[in-house]
């Protein structure tokens, strides 16, 4: 099980290869790769920046795990996650899950960004040519979580975003 | 009660600090309290941490509610929601 928040690339040849080494029980690999679109909500986006919370977005990061884990029968999960600047064409995120049957990785896979997408701290900043701007969560990422019996409130705001005021 | 403070994104944008430590009156004793508490302080802080916006909070890397303790010594974050992935 590894969890990594790093500036560097990676290669997921590399990455599923480790996955696998010394774990002839596996007889199935999932992984997802989100990249960095040259467009958003109808802008051109030049570069990314981003941000993380470090010390919190690596316990998120080994709970989602944990959390996947404890749902399905897994071999090996590998959580690499990038940070700083970013371009176009560049990769942002990997999630690989190693088990025994395609089932397990395919809905462990899903799961985990899921999860990720509405509960790790990671914020991202987009350059367009209207000027820097920072990106809206988004509703549909919260429901995408909640489909799996975890609620989430990240996007909507929440009981746990309010300050208890009337 | 001193307690570190964090704050990202847009939010540590907006405050123009990233962080600092804080001396906080003693019947400041939750997280919700201590938003009210830093909006006290006016201007960017009563923006960036206005009642209505959908703000993250997290105490020593936990996510919290405004009902969430604060205690002596702890790290207490807010953040906007969050986007990566």
């Amino acid at each position: 099980m590894s969890v990594r928040v790093q500036r560097e690339d990676f290669d997921l040849g590399a990455e599923v290869a480790a996955l696998r080494s010394g774990r002839p029980a596996v007889g199935a690999v999932a992984s997802f790769i989100g990249t960095v679109r040259d467009i958003s909500e109808g802008s051109a986006v030049s570069a990314m920046e981003l941000e993380h919370y470090p010390g919190m977005t690596e316990k998120a990061l080994a709970r989602i795990e944990a959390a996947a884990c404890a749902r399905w029968e897994l071999l090996g999960v590998t959580i690499i996650h990038r940070v700083g600047p970013l371009l176009p064409l560049d990769q942002i995120v990997l999630v690989a899950v190693a088990s025994a049957h395609r089932g397990n990785a395919f809905a462990a896979c899903e799961f985990i960004m899921d999860y990720l997408k509405s509960e790790a701290p990671f914020w991202k900043k987009e350059e367009t040519p209207e000027g820097a701007r920072w990106v809206d969560a988004r509703v549909t990422d919260e429901a995408a979580l909640k489909r799996w019996g975890i609620p989430s409130f990240n996007a909507s705001g929440t009981e746990a975003g309010s300050d208890g005021e009337a | 009660m001193n307690i570190e403070l964090r704050f990202f994104a847009s939010v540590r944008e907006q405050l123009g600090v990233a962080g600092e430590r804080a001396e906080v009156p003693g019947d400041v004793r939750t997280v919700g309290e201590l938003r009210q508490w830093l909006r006290a302080r006016g201007g960017a802080w009563a923006e960036a941490l206005a009642e209505g916006r959908a703000l993250r909070m997290a105490v020593d890397h936990a996510v919290a509610r405004a009902d969430t303790a604060i205690t002596e010594g702890c790290e207490v974050a807010f953040f906007p929601p969050v986007t990566g992935g």
